[in-house]
């Protein structure tokens, strides 16, 4: 299934300047891995040791995939998934 | 000269950096690290401003935070919020004996300038350094605080603001948000939707929001608390603060505040204060982290409480506040609402000082740690007192008596006096047992 991965303006350019990739993945994780494999610069910066860093957030459809199964959380088809940092607010 | 004719001093920063990697970025409008998302932080030359402060000099200057301004990272003299902090730090004899507490203090920023909370501080950093970055508009995510003063200090600076608040605030915090004339969005959704929705509007669009790609900057206005403290007390750190946590940055800032002050020459002792966060039960992300000894807080997704200023679930230095209450030697705690309007009672009963529900929370906390034995009744405490109670009267309309109706004659006057005076405890118990709920 085609989701779209939204990527924040200063990680452009690990993405090759776009601001969205479209993959094909049936959860979360999956399409993260995509995304990795079609812009490995994307790895680093998202995962440390194979799990999420702590200072970035992922949603999908604008809620938190912590609220949701995490990375295992399933996508469907034209989900829109947007990562996001998470120092901000407060 | 400056506005008050002090003399100008030059700028301290050196750039900013990872809070995690360290890494090093110049100074831009930009709150992450490109690397691994950690927050970044202000870098200074504390070198040059050791050499270039010293108590005496600024005891000379005008009282309010930009006494205080080699700290701050701006490049030129503050053009926004000239007036802000300078509040009293109050010795609490009163709330003290109540608590148990020798040597009680509140730092009063509830009479904050312009808007009546610490956030005065903040904003004043922020929005001076988006002035410095030549940006025309300005925003913030916020639960009603910060919305109040980005708008009254964006309006005074002739800047456009964008505030992006819950839709279910205190009425009074949207109206002094909107009298400024700012353009309010009451979103559908918790602090932290609200949030997530602001950081994407900031990328889309580019504006100065003070607390997502301004953050760095505004962050460190909160420092200015905690110099004047140290500076109310004979330029010595309290041996316990209490703080109100919310995003959690205030009471990293403020420990940050007393270490660099000692790095920089204006305290005698090295700082050993211990620190103590306070969160309510219906929101309490930092302290059940603390409680719990887990490094990363569990996220909450609805929180439930009447302190809707502190009701942030997925606190963005949730764990840096959780790693130095630990590290400190301090503690964590939350209480109901319960506790949260008895302290906003107590400490307007006691001390004469209307707080929001953020402080009564703060002296809650304070209570309750130091019948857990996690506060010491020795020592000196400061308890951090945030923002204004007028702000939040709903939270405690029904727990105040209301006023006696009288005709106005002297008879009836007397009637009723001689009433209150023979059962002055009647009075007081309905007081207290409307507020307990008994």
């Amino acid at each position: 299934m085609s989701v779209r991965v939204h990527i924040p303006t200063p990680l452009r350019p690990n993405a090759g300047g776009q601001a969205i990739v479209e993959v094909d993945a049936n959860t979360v994780g999956e399409s993260l891995a995509r995304l990795v494999e079609i812009h490995p610069a994307m790895g680093g910066k998202l995962f440390e040791n194979g799990n999420l860093r702590r200072f970035v957030n992922i949603y999908v459809n604008d809620e938190d995939i912590r609220y949701l199964e995490n990375l295992e959380t399933q996508t469907k088809k034209d989900d829109e998934i947007a990562i996001i940092p998470a120092v901000a607010g407060g | 000269m400056d506005h008050w004719g002090n003399a100008v001093a030059e700028s301290f920063v050196k750039g900013m950096k990872c809070r995690v990697c360290g890494k090093s970025y110049p100074v831009s409008p930009n709150n992450f690290c490109t690397d691994d998302f950690g927050p970044l932080e202000m870098d200074y030359d504390y070198e040059s401003i050791r050499e270039a402060i010293s108590r005496s000099k600024i005891e000379m200057r005008t009282w309010n935070m930009w006494r205080y301004r080699e700290f701050l990272p701006l490049d030129h003299e503050p053009t926004v919020g000239l007036h802000s902090g300078g509040t009293p730090l109050i010795k609490a004899t009163r709330l003290g004996k109540a608590l148990g507490f020798d040597d009680l203090y509140l730092k009063n920023d509830a009479v904050n300038f312009p808007t009546l909370s610490f956030k005065d501080r903040v904003v004043a950093v922020a929005l001076s350094k988006a002035k410095e970055f030549g940006l025309k508009t300005v925003g913030c995510a916020s639960t009603g605080n910060l919305a109040n003063s980005v708008a009254a200090n964006a309006a005074a600076a002739g800047l456009e603001s964008y505030i992006f608040v819950p839709a279910d605030l205190e009425k009074a915090k949207i109206l002094g948000t909107s009298i400024f004339g700012a353009k309010v969005y009451g979103v559908h959704g918790t602090y932290d939707e609200v949030n997530r929705l602001c950081t994407q509007v900031a990328f889309k669009f580019g504006w100065g929001f003070v607390n997502i790609n301004l953050r760095p900057f505004y962050a460190e206005g909160s420092k200015s608390m905690g110099f004047e403290i140290a500076e109310q007390l004979g330029w010595q750190t309290p041996d316990q603060v209490v703080s109100p946590m919310a995003g959690g940055a205030l009471i990293g800032k403020v420990h940050k505040a007393f270490q660099e002050a000692y790095k920089c020459g204006l305290l005698n002792q090295v700082p050993k204060t211990r620190f103590y966060g306070a969160q309510a039960t219906g929101c309490n992300p930092i302290t059940d982290a603390v409680k719990t000894n887990r490094d990363q807080h569990k996220p909450v997704k609805k929180p439930n409480t009447i302190c809707k200023s502190l009701a942030i679930g997925d606190p963005a230095d949730g764990f840096f506040a959780a790693k130095l209450i630990r590290d400190s030697g301090g503690w964590g705690e939350d209480v109901s609402d319960e506790e949260i309007r008895e302290g906003m009672i107590e400490l307007a009963e006691y001390e004469g000082v209307f707080a929001e529900t953020a402080g009564g929370t703060t002296v809650a906390v304070a209570r309750n740690l130091l019948q857990q034995g996690k506060l010491s009744p020795h020592g000196k405490t400061v308890l951090l007192i945030t923002g204004n109670g007028l702000k939040t009267q709903e939270a405690i309309m029904n727990n105040i008596e209301p006023p006696t109706h009288i005709a106005a004659t002297l008879d009836a006057f007397e009637a009723v006096h001689v009433q209150n005076q023979e059962f002055p405890s009647l009075v007081k118990n309905t007081n207290k047992g409307n507020l307990l709920g008994v």
